[in-house]
Parts: structure tokens; C-alpha cells; sequence
């Protein structure tokens, strides 16, 4: 935009005095940028720097601003090594591991896959890809009631495939605390895999035919095809797609709610819930902030190197 | 459409602030009162301040549970913008109360006589620093037994009387190839259940010195530990698909004939209420056994904000219409729990109702009424929710032993202390 706007500048010709249309059309787009541009520094930094503030109080019900020290973290760290029984912070942060790696990398695995398989100029294609990205517009809610009913062994699956005759069928999942965050993932997978689909798929049509040609002319075969050349440049798109995987993974919070209202004990808690139930519903704000320090600073660990690496290759 | 927004907005800042000036005649209110039987009780209480003169405003909150609400009404206070009075569980009013947000009603309660007529448990909530700082709507106890009584008959069993019977009772229940317990696997019922579950293992001083005085050695003694082994009695009579269903499923187990038996609060007769079944005929409600004599006590409060004395006058019509003894009656008849203070004539309500009626009086007189635990009525929420997930782990296998489960809850509540 402003980059637009500076060269327009160099092109009048009374450089020496710029009219005030120049100069409004100089300040224009910070003018425009500026109301969202402040929201954004206090409603997103300014309540950062909040919440790390109230992490370091003793705030309980309602916020309190004399500094305490760091009690909030070091019960958080004495419940990070609580496995026997597992406390629920314990139980969060390993939830978010299983989930996270499991929901990028099989939405990752089962996106390409679907767009490699309808990239084949396939008949009704129209009509597939709706369907695969449909999922996308619905809410967690919606997902989360759907396959906690289609799951529940006395509704869905289980008990339609006993009527049908199948009586040793068994998948109970969502009743089991050890199991129950795999359902979290089967829900969360069949969300977004179609969309991040769309993604892949939209890459692969970028691709240049000639390369593929020149490649196929040279004898490679179909699978070469793809793991020599078609999937290191989708490239981008890998980043793209991981990005907006693991936001929606970090954040999912009322899939959770949703699907297991929290699971047996507790047991499919991610952080996000820990954090809403203890500053909310337990009226320890400290305790509650500082997980959510902890959670921000989990996710610039992982998304900072990440992108730093992404992005600082293309100049090459 | 714009315009017609822009015009809507317009009416309603206009309306807002004409509202603003004369505000007097206006009861603002916060509550989750949504479903059908828990409107149309409070109906009841609109149509009395109606009749005074007072127009009742619903504080919108979005999403409709209580969580949602407190969160909304955090955020009022914070800004300074007090609602009338807002419905309020156990330690919610005195923390509100220590913020020095709630207003101050002791004129009033003189007046009417609040203090010979609440119980005295109750006021340890609804008054504070000795002065009222909220109205209470109801009491709900929650040692009680909801028995389908066609199923009760088919088996041939009687009132249970001891935690042996209760097994028994179950046992019997098992062998006809009838779910004996129907119990919803999240962590509040599961507590709520355990409760009942002390006190009749314990008795009554049992249960006060642990759930309500927090006392280190009642927590881990021994009874404890039985009170535990009880409980994975009970749960072994549980349908092995009850974790996360919500507990008016399990109370519709019952009513259909699925399930002999619920422990739940009296809550639970709405549902029944609400399926037409009469007491003594379709059901059966019993004290949990070994806990007859004793009440295990929650109640709804309407918790008074100090809001500017142009207010003043619509908050007292509110809480005196509240603590009425019609309203009592009337609303509580409809919402299954019983009046707030002792003195309510008990004509109008069933056979349980009654019953409860006449338990809360006599746990009042005999000292034997102690708070909940598990609805926050025992401790505050952070040691309240630690005890429940102490339970719900203990129910669900990530606490193995009993043993295990008395050293997590003395770990678990010290923490939170």
C-alpha cells in the first residue's frame, strides 16, 4: 500500500512543494491503517503484557496488581512432573503434544493425498471438492456434537453396527480416559484435512506442466514424480498449511468442550481448557495467566524458528 | 439493511439513555434461569414487582450456563456498570462481598425478619461483615435417593436404611438385568454423589469437619478412605457407558425404567415434574441411606450490588418480594427445592417437598445442615473443584487405590487452600 503511494509522490512533478493532495495522499494510508493498527497493539500486545503482568500476582477472583512473586509458575512446574496420578496441567500439556503432532502431520498427510488423487483430472471434480471442504464451514461446536453422538458406543457407530449384526464390534474412545484424545484428533482431522485438500490442491495447479513433462520424458516414474519434484515445490504451501494447522490447533478449545466436556477426569483437557477453568471457574487469575504465558511462549518456540527458516530461504 | 440498522442503533442509544435518566422503576437482573419450569418460576416473582410498579429487566448473557454468566458478570463490575442483583452461588457472594461491590440490605432483613427466619447456614453466605448482602431464592439439599417406583416393585426391594441395604438393594436390581445406579460421568455429579457418599459413611460431625472445616486429619483418616472404597462400590453399578453423559440423562434413565436408581439433588424432581410422574406413585425419593436427619444443603442467592441510590428503592421491592413467604412458596413448588426460610407453609408441595421441608427444619434445629462440597457450598471454588477432580480421577481409574485418592485430596485441597 505505502509503497504504492511513495512512488505516486515521485512522480509529480512540484517536488519541492507536495500540494495537500499529495500529502493526504502520502498520509492516507496510515490514516486508514491507524484505528486497526492501535486495536491491535492494545487488545493483542497491551493484554499480552497484561496477563504476563497478573502471572507475577496473587490475583484470585478479580485482578490484583501487587506483585507476589513467582508462586503461579512453580506450582504449575511441580504439576508438570505430577504423572502419578496425572495432574490436569500434566494431563493438558501432553494432550497438546498428542494432539498437535498428530492433527498437523495426518491433516497434512491426508490433504495431499486427496488433492493428489483428485489432481488426476478426474470426472466430478466439482462435485468432490465441495464435499471434502464442506467440513471447514461448520464450528467446533457443531463438529463436536456430531462425532461425540456418532461416537458415544450407546448412539452412534457401536450401536448401529451391533443392530446390523456385528455384536463384537467395539470402539469406545470417548469413554476412555487413556483414548479419549485420539477422538479429539479424528474430529479435528475431519474438519480441516479437506480444507488444507484445497490448499494442496490449489499448489498442484500451480505446478508447471513442462516440468512435469521434461521429468516424465527423462523416464521418472509416477512416484519419483511427486516425492522428487511435485512435493518439494508445494513447498510454500506446506507453510502455509502447518501455519494455519497449528493456530487452530492451539487454540481448539471448544472441540474439547464439545466432543467430551473434558473426558473422564479430566483426561482430554488441552491447556486452553485448563486456562479458562482455572481463572474462570476456580478463581486462580494467577494460575490461569501464567498458563497462558506458557502456552504463548510454546507456541513462539515452535512457529519463530519455523518461519525464520521458511522465510529466509526465498531470497535464494 | 444498513439503514435500518443505523436506525435500530440510533432508537436504542436513544432509548438507553432515556431509560438511564428515570431508572428507578427497573429491576435489572442477571440470571440462568432459561429452561421452562426455572422461567416460568420466576415468572411468578416478575408478576409480584409488576404489581408494585417495578418493570424487570433480563441481563442478557450469552450461552446460558452459570459459568457464562459469573464471566459476564465479572466483566460488569470490573466496569463499574452493577447489575440490580444477580443470581449467585455460596462463596461467589462473599467474594464479591470482600471486593466491596455488594450493597447493604440489614434494614430491610429487620424489617422482615430474615434473621429468625433463614437458617443460620445460609446467612453464613448471604450476610457478611454483618451486614445482608444477599436474598436466598431457595435451598436444594442433595442426599437424595430418585427410585422408579415400577422397577422397585419388580424386584421387590424396600427403602434402603443402611449403606449395606443400599448394595443390597442394587444387587437385586443387577440380577433382574436392570442398570441399578444411573449416574452421569462428569465431575460435579460424580462429587455430588460422594457427598452423600461421606456423610452416611462418617456421620454428620464426619462430614462437617472435613468438607466444611477443610480438617487435615479428617481428610486423610481412615473413614475417608472407607468413604472411597464405598464409592467404587457404588460406581461398580454403573452402566460402562456413563462417563461425560449429562445428568438429566441419567434422571431420564429412571424415569423411562432403565435405571433403579439416581443420587442426585432435588433438581432431579423438576425432570420428574416435567414427565408428569407423581411422587409415592411413579417414584420414590428416599434420603441417601445412613444420612436420614442430616441435609446436605446448595442454595440460589440474588446477590445485592451496591448500586447508586436512585436504585436503591427497586433492589429492596426485589429482595422483600424475594424472601416473601408467597414467592417462596410458589417458586419453590415449581423448581423442586424448598423455601429459604422455615416459616413457609408447606400446602402447596408434594409428598417430597414436603419432606424436605420438614428435613431442612429439623437439620436447622439440630445443627446437622452443612454446605455442599461439591456445588460450592463447603469451600471456596478452587479447593471445591480440586475435591472434584480428586473424585472424578478416583472414578475413573486415574487414581488407583483409596489409599492413593485420601493422600491426593489432603495434596489437592492443601494446594488450592
Amino acid at each position: 500500500m505505502s509503497s504504492v503511494a511513495t512512488t505516486q509522490i515521485k512522480l509529480t512533478p512540484e517536488r519541492s512543494r507536495p500540494s495537500v493532495r499529495s500529502r493526504l495522499q502520502d498520509a492516507l494510508p496510515k490514516i486508514v491503517l491507524a484505528p486497526s493498527f492501535a486495536i491491535t497493539i492494545v487488545f493483542v500486545y497491551g493484554f499480552i503484557l497484561w496477563t504476563i503482568y497478573l502471572s507475577f500476582t496473587n490475583s484470585k477472583t478479580f485482578p490484583s496488581y501487587v506483585i507476589t512473586g513467582s508462586r503461579a509458575y512453580q506450582r504449575l512446574w511441580g504439576w508438570t512432573f505430577d504423572t502419578d496420578p496425572p495432574s490436569s496441567w500434566y494431563t493438558s500439556i501432553t494432550n497438546m503434544g498428542i494432539f498437535g503432532f498428530l492433527y498437523i502431520a495426518i491433516c497434512l498427510a491426508l490433504g495431499l493425498f486427496l488433492a493428489i488423487l483428485l489432481d488426476q483430472k478426474i470426472r466430478g471434480e466439482g462435485v468432490l471438492r465441495p464435499i471434502y471442504l464442506y467440513p471447514m464451514a461448520l464450528s467446533f461446536i457443531v463438529t463436536g456434537v456430531a462425532w461425540k453422538w456418532f461416537l458415544d458406543p450407546g448412539l452412534g457407530l457401536e450401536q448401529t453396527l451391533h443392530q446390523w449384526g456385528w455384536t463384537s464390534f467395539h470402539f469406545d474412545w470417548i469413554k476412555n480416559k487413556d483414548f479419549v484424545i485420539y477422538t479429539v484428533v479424528i474430529a479435528g482431522v475431519w474438519q480441516a484435512s479437506g480444507f488444507i485438500m484445497a490448499m494442496f490442491l490449489a499448489g498442484l495447479r500451480g505446478i508447471d506442466g513442462e516440468i512435469m513433462k521434461a521429468a516424465q520424458i527423462d523416464g521418472a516414474t509416477t512416484f519419483q514424480l511427486y516425492r522428487r519434484i511435485v512435493i518439494p515445490l508445494l513447498r510454500p504451501i506446506f507453510l502455509s498449511a502447518f501455519i494455519v494447522l497449528a493456530h487452530l490447533a492451539i487454540k481448539s478449545y471448544d472441540l474439547v468442550v464439545a466432543l467430551t466436556s473434558g473426558g473422564p477426569g479430566g483426561s482430554a483437557w488441552l491447556p486452553s481448557n485448563f486456562m479458562y477453568e482455572y481463572t474462570f471457574k476456580r478463581n486462580e487469575m494467577a494460575v490461569g495467566s501464567a498458563s497462558a504465558v506458557i502456552m504463548l511462549m510454546t507456541i513462539v518456540a515452535i512457529i519463530v524458528p519455523y518461519l525464520y527458516s521458511e522465510l529466509r530461504e526465498k531470497p535464494r | 439493511m444498513l439503514r435500518k440498522l443505523l436506525i435500530g442503533t440510533a432508537l436504542a442509544t436513544t432509548f438507553a439513555f432515556s431509560a438511564h435518566a428515570e431508572d428507578v422503576k427497573e429491576v435489572q437482573m442477571l440470571h440462568w434461569w432459561t429452561s421452562g419450569g426455572e422461567a416460568a418460576a420466576l415468572n411468578v416473582l416478575k408478576g409480584d414487582l409488576a404489581k408494585e410498579g417495578y418493570a424487570w429487566k433480563d441481563v442478557p448473557v450469552a450461552g446460558g450456563g452459570g459459568d457464562a454468566a459469573m464471566t459476564a458478570l465479572k466483566a460488569m463490575v470490573a466496569a463499574g456498570n452493577y447489575p440490580t442483583a444477580s443470581q449467585m452461588l455460596g462463596y461467589t457472594v462473599l467474594d464479591y462481598a470482600a471486593a466491596g461491590v455488594m450493597g447493604d440490605l440489614t434494614e430491610t432483613a429487620k424489617k422482615e425478619g430474615w434473621d429468625k427466619s433463614v437458617p443460620a447456614a445460609l446467612q453464613k453466605f448471604s450476610v457478611y461483615d454483618g451486614k445482608w448482602v444477599a436474598a436466598p431464592v431457595n435451598v436444594h439439599s442433595v442426599n437424595w435417593l430418585w427410585i422408579n417406583k415400577a422397577v422397585m416393585d419388580k424386584i421387590g426391594g424396600a427403602e434402603p436404611k443402611t449403606f449395606d441395604d443400599f448394595v443390597a438393594l442394587l444387587d437385586k436390581a443387577k440380577a433382574a438385568g436392570v442398570i441399578p445406579l444411573a449416574l452421569g460421568g462428569q465431575n460435579w455429579q460424580e462429587a455430588t454423589m460422594f457427598d452423600s457418599v461421606v456423610l452416611s459413611t462418617g456421620g454428620s460431625e464426619f462430614y462437617k469437619k472435613a468438607f466444611n472445616d477443610l480438617d487435615d486429619e479428617s481428610l486423610k483418616s481412615d473413614t475417608m478412605k472407607k468413604s472411597f472404597d464405598n464409592l467404587a462400590k457404588l460406581v461398580t453399578y454403573v452402566d460402562p457407558n456413563f462417563s461425560g453423559r449429562d445428568w438429566n440423562l441419567a434422571t431420564a434413565m429412571v424415569i423411562k425404567g432403565d435405571a433403579l436408581v439416581q443420587v442426585m439433588g432435588d433438581w432431579a424432581k423438576g425432570e420428574f415434574n416435567a414427565a408428569k410422574k407423581t411422587p409415592g406413585t411413579d417414584f420414590l425419593c428416599y434420603r441417601f441411606p445412613g444420612t436420614e436427619g442430616s441435609v446436605i444443603y446448595n442454595s440460589d442467592m440474588f446477590g445485592m450490588f451496591n448500586v447508586p441510590d436512585d436504585r436503591k428503592a427497586a433492589q429492596v421491592a426485589l429482595a422483600t418480594a424475594t424472601l416473601s413467604k408467597s414467592f417462596q412458596s410458589a417458586f419453590n413448588v415449581v423448581k423442586g427445592s424448598v423455601p429459604a426460610r422455615t416459616d413457609v407453609p408447606d400446602t402447596d408441595f408434594d409428598a417430597c417437598g414436603k419432606k424436605g421441608i420438614a428435613d431442612l427444619k429439623a437439620a436447622n434445629e439440630g445443627g446437622t445442615l452443612f454446605g455442599s462440597l461439591a456445588q460450592g457450598y463447603g469451600a471456596p471454588p478452587a479447593v471445591a473443584n480440586a475435591y472434584k477432580d480428586v473424585v472424578s480421577k478416583f472414578v475413573h481409574g486415574q487414581i488407583k487405590t483409596s489409599d492413593e485418592a485420601v493422600t491426593e485430596l489432603v495434596k489437592a485441597i492443601d494446594d488450592a487452600k
